[in-house]
């Protein structure tokens, strides 16, 4: 299973809407650092509304590719964390400080914007 | 104890399969969207425990009743390695396998009530349970 990334201008956009095993994790981290790679994207959001369950190992895998895809340059946002969601992290003690985050699709495009400066 | 069901875990998307049912179970019963996503995390984690560091073993489910009180009863069970030190691992932030460390703690947080036993070569049996509020 491949989680599908869509280019716009200088963003890559991705929406995560089937349940992600740990392989499908791996291998999105991978696919997402190439496509920046290629596409030369200077920023990207991932929207997490579709996502009813982040357990300690996709949280990983979504903080680790924030920090390598900010090593080579592109700004990640994630958006549309749900309230479960949310109060599930927090009781795992996991807080994702260092995380871009926004409300929505719309709220991440902008904080993109806003940080870029474009 | 009278499982309802059970996912044996040998491989990597039984992980994924062990919390589905989890939350399937738990909406039924009942339990607001919060709580169902706190059982599937749960179990998420302690099925990845078991793929880590037991290779396989398997998670049974009970609905229980005490008093007026629900109930959803996780038993995870493994014949690995086994916990020399279970408080040890209950610290948060303890990690042999270089994750977050989030683990049994996280489980702790997430559940209402939390057992472990462990036995060096013989294995590790977690229960716990979450009561419908």
């Amino acid at each position: 299973m491949r989680i599908p990334i869509l280019k716009l201008n200088n963003y890559l956009l991705i929406s995560i809407q089937t349940e992600i095993d740990d392989q499908t994790a791996i291998q999105f981290q991978e696919d997402l650092l190439d496509e920046i790679y290629k596409t030369e994207s200077s920023g990207v959001v991932i929207d997490l509304t579709s996502v009813d369950i982040i357990d300690s190992f996709i949280a990983k895998v979504l903080g680790d590719v924030v920090t390598m895809s900010d090593l080579m340059g592109a700004k990640v946002v994630l958006t549309g964390i749900q309230p479960a969601v949310a109060m599930t992290l927090i009781d795992l003690g996991i807080n994702m400080k260092n995380v871009p985050t926004a409300l929505d699709l719309e709220q991440g495009l902008l904080k993109l914007h806003k940080e870029l400066g474009v | 104890m009278n499982p309802q069901s059970c996912v044996h875990i040998h491989k990597e998307w039984d992980i994924v399969g062990a919390r589905q049912l989890g939350r399937e179970m738990a909406k039924e019963i009942g339990f607001s969207t919060v709580d169902q996503a706190r059982i599937a995390t749960a179990i998420s984690e302690l099925a990845r425990n078991i793929y880590l560091y037991a290779d396989q073993g398997k998670i049974s489910y009970e609905i229980i009743y005490n008093n007026s009180r629900t109930g959803l009863c996780l038993i995870a069970e493994d014949e690995g390695p086994g916990i020399s030190d279970i408080s040890q691992v209950m610290e948060d932030g303890f990690t042999t396998s270089g994750g977050l460390g989030a683990g049994l703690p996280g489980v702790k947080r997430l559940m209402d009530e939390f057992e472990a036993y462990s036995e060096i070569g013989k294995g590790t049996t977690i229960k716990t349970v979450k009561w419908l509020r």
